[in-house]
């Protein structure tokens, strides 16, 4: 097989760099595009082997095309991920002093919150606090607006959230920043912030809902999975999004049933 | 949940990047003299492979920083900020950095000025029809440089500033007035596309009041389609890119000397 980068992968590396993150579904129908377009050899299903490829070139530079899976809706997607910066610094380029500070700021109330969520009156309460320069209520407000154009925070009925590409790239730094208080999803074993707890007071594993959903699909009588106790939290549903892209050969049954491999570790082992 | 401990997230800040980026819009080139060839030698046998490969990465990280804000890059902040002891070794360095731009990126590191020496990235991957994942997401920014060069390019390379922010206000983009998507119009214009090196804003000499023209930048001229451009304008006029008959021979002729 070849194994050397051709305009096709080149194509598929800046529209990820440009992006930052994309759905399965745009990564599956974004490699046909590139084989096409370069006259590539274009073989449906095999997009990870393509993008090992990239990620052997990637390797030596510190980054790295890696899969994961969003909390919110359990769909996979596929994030570059810079490995020299995997903390807050990241953004720096993009941001000044203070709105990086209340971007800490906004990770420190959803890390510490029961679901993963932090409401913005109480973002947007930090703005005035700031150390390096005050943000007023309107300045802050754009700022929030912008960390969510650039998929660093998710927004729903003013709730914000970590975006997918957020906790993929920072994953590392969350994991040291707040040790103590950032727990492993028991399923797919990524960080677990918008998720389900178990009660019993000796257990307290998390699920993320997607997972949780996987996991206890079809049980009429759910338990922890660790500890065995009853799982007291409503079980959510997930309905797949379907496009024309997932319909066709592209969807892989195995990726729909099983839970999301822990791909940090899987996908840097190579060479 | 009963002990719960955060490393205080706010005051931990690793200064990696800006220490790398560094804030260098006004400060000199520093004086670069070419080491012989013997020094260099010597100075290769300083550094293992290893670290020559890892010195290679941090340039290639900060190339592509500066990039995405279409910053200019100036071979006295690669120095300054990421070579460092390693500026004997510059050239080598430098040639492994062109390779894996176009081996790995599919882009061209480009001397746009020689004797500043300033580089630029030039993409040869192109934005085709179809995309089902933008390769360039929409940036209106991007649009409203797109008319001006337009405009530049079809008035034969030199245009008053009167015409352009006459034609943008027609678009409703007044340049005296803040605008949703560019904010103050008249400095996204006169100053951040000018330091982005895709136009040039030079004062008209003996004039009273002073005025001002415009002109393609070293990076337009290296980045932007003149024959695409063409066909954008005909589009919009319903006709062929040929009946501008100078435009046409202009663009073909730039379009094969690429
Ligand atoms: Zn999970
Ligand atoms: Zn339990």
């Amino acid at each position: 097989m070849n194994r050397s980068m051709g305009d096709s992968h080149r194509r598929f590396l800046q529209t990820m760099m440009s992006n930052g993150i994309i759905d399965n579904i745009q990564a599956r129908a974004l490699h046909q595009h590139c084989c096409e377009v370069h006259s590539g050899h274009y073989i449906p299903d095999k997009l990870d082997e393509f993008i090992d490829v990239i990620n052997a070139q990637l390797q030596p530079m510190f980054m790295n095309i890696r899969k994961a899976m969003s909390e919110e809706d359990g769909l996979q997607y596929y994030a570059l991920v810079n490995l020299t910066e995997t903390d807050i610094t990241r953004m720096s380029s993009d941001y000044a002093d203070n709105e990086l500070e209340l971007f800490r700021k906004a990770m420190d109330l959803i890390v510490d919150s029961e679901n993963g969520t932090a409401s913005s009156t109480d973002i947007l309460n930090c703005a005035d606090t700031l150390q390096t320069k005050k943000l007023r209520k309107k300045e802050a407000e754009l700022v929030l607006n912008k960390f969510v154009q650039d998929k660093w925070l998710n927004e729903k009925h003013g709730e914000y959230t970590l975006s997918t590409r957020c906790i993929t790239e920072m994953d590392q730094y969350i994991r040291t920043m707040y040790r103590d208080l950032v727990k492993i999803c028991h399923v797919c074993h990524n960080i677990a912030l918008q998720s389900q707890m178990c009660e019993n007071p000796g257990c307290g594993i998390k699920m993320h809902l997607p997972c949780v959903a996987r996991y206890f699909k079809g049980r009429s009588d759910p338990h922890c999975p660790a500890c065995s106790d009853f799982w007291p939290h409503e079980i959510p549903e997930f309905h797949r999004r379907q496009s024309q892209a997932s319909q066709s050969q592209f969807s892989s049954a195995k990726e729909n049933t099983a839970p999301a491999p822990s791909t940090s570790s899987s996908r840097r082992s190579r060479r | 949940m009963s002990q719960k401990r955060r490393v205080s997230a706010t005051q931990s800040r690793a200064p990696k990047r800006s220490q790398i980026v560094g804030d260098d819009e006004d400060d000199e080139d520093m004086s670069f003299t070419q080491p012989t060839s013997s020094q260099v030698q010597r100075a290769r046998e300083n550094f293992t492979t290893v670290q020559i490969d890892r010195k290679t990465a941090e340039v290639v990280q900060f190339i592509l920083i500066k990039d995405q804000k279409k910053v200019p890059i100036r071979r006295a902040d690669i120095v300054k900020h990421v070579m460092k002891e390693y500026k004997p070794i510059y050239q080598d360095i430098m040639k492994r950095v062109t390779r894996t731009f176009e081996q790995v990126f599919g882009m061209k590191l480009l001397e746009i000025d020689s004797k500043n020496h300033i580089y630029i990235l030039v993409n040869k991957i192109e934005p085709v029809a179809g995309e089902p994942v933008s390769l360039y997401p929409s940036n209106p920014k991007t649009g409203l440089l797109f008319v001006i060069l337009s405009i530049i390019f079809m008035k034969g390379g030199v245009v008053k500033e009167a015409l352009i922010w006459n034609t943008l206000k027609k678009l409703r983009v007044d340049p005296g007035e803040k605008h949703d998507d560019f904010g103050d119009v008249k400095k996204l214009v006169t100053d951040e596309f000018v330091r982005q090196k895709y136009v040039e804003y030079v004062r008209i000499p003996h004039t009273e009041p002073l005025e001002f023209e415009f002109r393609w930048g070293l990076r337009a001229e290296k980045e932007v389609s003149k024959l695409k451009l063409l066909e954008f304008v005909a589009q919009l006029h319903d006709q062929e890119p040929q009946s501008w008959t100078q435009q046409f021979r202009e663009a073909t002729a730039a379009e094969s000397s690429q």
